[in-house]
C-alpha cells in the first residue's frame, strides 16, 4: 500500500513535469545562465575561474534548486488535490517523501548531469568531473529535501517566494560548504572522501526526518 | 459510526460554532445547513481530520481520528469545495490517480466506465468547464461504493439538473447499502427530505 502509492505519486508528478516541460527547462536555464555569468563579469583570467568554479556552480545550483521550490506543494494546493494526498490511505511523510524525490529527479538530477558542461566553460581539469558530479549527486537530493520544510511551512503565504529563501538558503550552508569543498579538495591533489562521506550521511538523516517534518508543517499549512 | 461531541471552531479570531454534537450511523444522510461564512466547509474539514477542531472530538468507531489518521482517511472519501483534478491530466488519468492512492487498483473499463456515466469528455481538465471539472471529481464516488464514509462540499454546485439527479441516486445507493453521507448545499436538493440537519 505505502509502496503502491509512493509510485503513483513519484509517477503522477513526473507526468505532471512531462506535461509542463517549460517549467522544468526554466530552472535548468536558469541554472546554466547563473553559472555562465560569472566568467563574463569577473574576466576570462583561467586560474581565477578554475579556482572560483566549484563555489560558483554549487551556489548556482542552490539557487536553481530555490527557484522549483516554491511550485513543489503550491499547485497541488491551488486545485485542492493536495487535501486529497493528505487523505489518501499512505502515512503523510511517505507522500512527502515521494513528491520530494520526484521534484528532485525533474530539478536537480538535471543539474547533475549539466554541471560537468558547466566545469568545461571554467577550464576545470576533467578529471574533477567526477567529484563534481558525485557531490552534486549527494548534495541537490539534501536541497530538495530540506527545502521541502520551507516550501510547505511558507504554502498559501503572501510573499511566500521570498520568505522561503530566507528560511531555506541559511539551512543550505553546510551543504554548499561540503559540496564546493569536496570538488576543491579534489582539485589540489587531496582525497575528497572526507567531504563526500559527510554529505552521504547529511542525506540519510535529511531523507530519514525531514519529511516528517514536512509533513507536521503541511498540516499546519493546511488547516 | 461517526461521533462528534462538544465541537467547537475557531477561524481567524472568530468562533464559528460551539458545543455541536451529532453521530451519524450507518445508512445515515446529513446535512449540514447554513449561511455563507457559517462554518460548513470547515465543519466537513474536522470531520475529515484536515482541521482539528479548537475543542471537542470527533470519534470514528469509538477511537478519536486523530489517533487513527490515514487509517481512518481510508474509511472516507472526501469531495472538496475545488475539484481537486490536475488541468495538465485528463480526467481518466485523474480517476486513476486518485483510485490508487486510496489504495484501490481499478480496471481501466472501470474507469471509463464511471467517467462515461458522468459523461465527461475525455480532454485535458484545463479545457472542461467548472460543471464537468465537477463531475470529473464525482465519478470517483461510482469507484468509491466500498467506502463507508462519503463527505461531499456542494456536490451540487455547477451541475446541471441531469447531473445533480444523478449525483442524488447514487447518494442513495450508497445509503442503502449502509454507507453514511454527509453533504453541504445551497441548492434544493430531493434527497434534503431524507436528511437529517445540523444548523450552525
Amino acid at each position: 500500500m505505502i509502496l503502491a502509492a509512493s509510485r503513483t505519486i513519484v509517477r503522477r508528478d513526473l507526468l505532471l513535469a512531462l506535461r509542463r516541460r517549460s517549467d522544468v527547462a526554466t530552472a535548468l536555464l536558469f541554472f546554466i545562465i547563473v553559472a555562465s555569468l560569472f566568467p563574463l563579469g569577473i574576466g576570462a583570467e583561467p586560474n581565477l575561474l578554475r579556482s572560483i568554479a566549484p563555489g560558483v556552480i554549487w551556489v548556482a545550483a542552490l539557487l536553481s534548486s530555490m527557484l522549483s521550490l516554491a511550485r513543489l506543494f503550491a499547485g497541488d494546493h491551488a486545485d485542492g488535490t493536495l487535501e486529497q494526498l493528505v487523505l489518501s490511505g499512505a502515512p503523510l511523510g511517505v507522500v512527502v517523501a515521494a513528491k520530494t524525490l520526484a521534484h528532485w529527479l525533474v530539478s536537480g538530477l538535471p543539474l547533475v548531469v549539466i554541471a560537468p558542461l558547466i566545469a568545461l566553460q571554467y577550464d576545470v581539469a576533467s578529471d574533477l568531473y567526477g567529484v563534481l558530479a558525485l557531490s552534486l549527486l549527494l548534495g541537490t537530493p539534501v536541497l530538495s529535501i530540506i527545502g521541502a520544510i520551507g516550501a510547505a511551512l511558507t504554502l498559501g503565504l503572501r510573499g511566500g517566494g521570498v520568505l522561503l529563501s530566507l528560511l531555506v538558503l541559511p539551512l543550505y550552508v553546510p551543504v554548499l560548504i561540503l559540496g564546493a569543498g569536496a570538488v576543491e579538495m579534489a582539485s589540489v591533489g587531496l582525497s575528497s572522501s572526507g567531504q563526500l562521506l559527510l554529505l552521504g550521511a547529511m542525506l540519510i538523516v535529511a531523507g530519514v526526518f525531514a519529511p516528517w517534518a514536512t509533513a507536521a508543517a503541511l498540516r499546519i499549512s493546511l488547516e | 459510526m461517526l461521533e462528534a461531541t462538544a465541537v467547537e471552531c475557531e477561524r481567524g479570531g472568530r468562533t464559528l460554532f460551539r458545543g455541536l454534537s451529532f453521530a451519524l450511523k450507518g445508512g445515515e444522510l446529513l446535512r449540514i445547513a447554513g449561511q455563507n461564512g457559517s462554518g460548513k466547509t470547515s465543519l466537513l474539514r474536522i470531520l475529515c481530520g484536515l482541521l482539528a477542531p479548537t475543542q471537542g472530538e470527533v470519534r470514528w468507531k469509538g477511537t478519536r481520528i486523530a489517533e487513527l489518521r490515514e487509517d481512518y482517511s481510508r474509511e472516507l472519501v472526501y469531495v472538496g469545495h475545488a475539484p481537486a483534478v490536475k488541468d495538465d491530466l485528463t480526467p481518466f488519468e485523474n480517476l486513476d490517480i486518485a483510485c490508487r492512492l486510496m489504495g484501490a487498483e481499478v480496471h481501466k473499463q472501470a474507469l471509463t466506465w464511471a467517467l462515461g456515466a458522468y459523461s465527461v469528455p475525455d480532454l485535458p481538465v484545463r479545457k472542461l468547464s467548472q460543471g464537468q471539472r465537477r463531475r470529473a471529481a464525482l465519478a470517483r464516488l461510482l469507484l468509491s461504493e466500498s467506502v463507508r464514509l462519503w463527505l461531499l462540499d456542494e456536490p451540487f454546485a455547477a451541475l446541471d439538473p441531469a447531473a445533480a439527479t444523478y449525483t442524488e441516486e447514487l447518494i442513495g445507493r450508497h445509503l442503502a447499502a449502509g454507507g453514511s453521507v454527509v453533504y453541504t448545499t445551497h441548492q434544493a436538493a430531493g434527497i434534503d427530505a431524507r436528511a437529517r440537519v445540523v444548523q450552525l
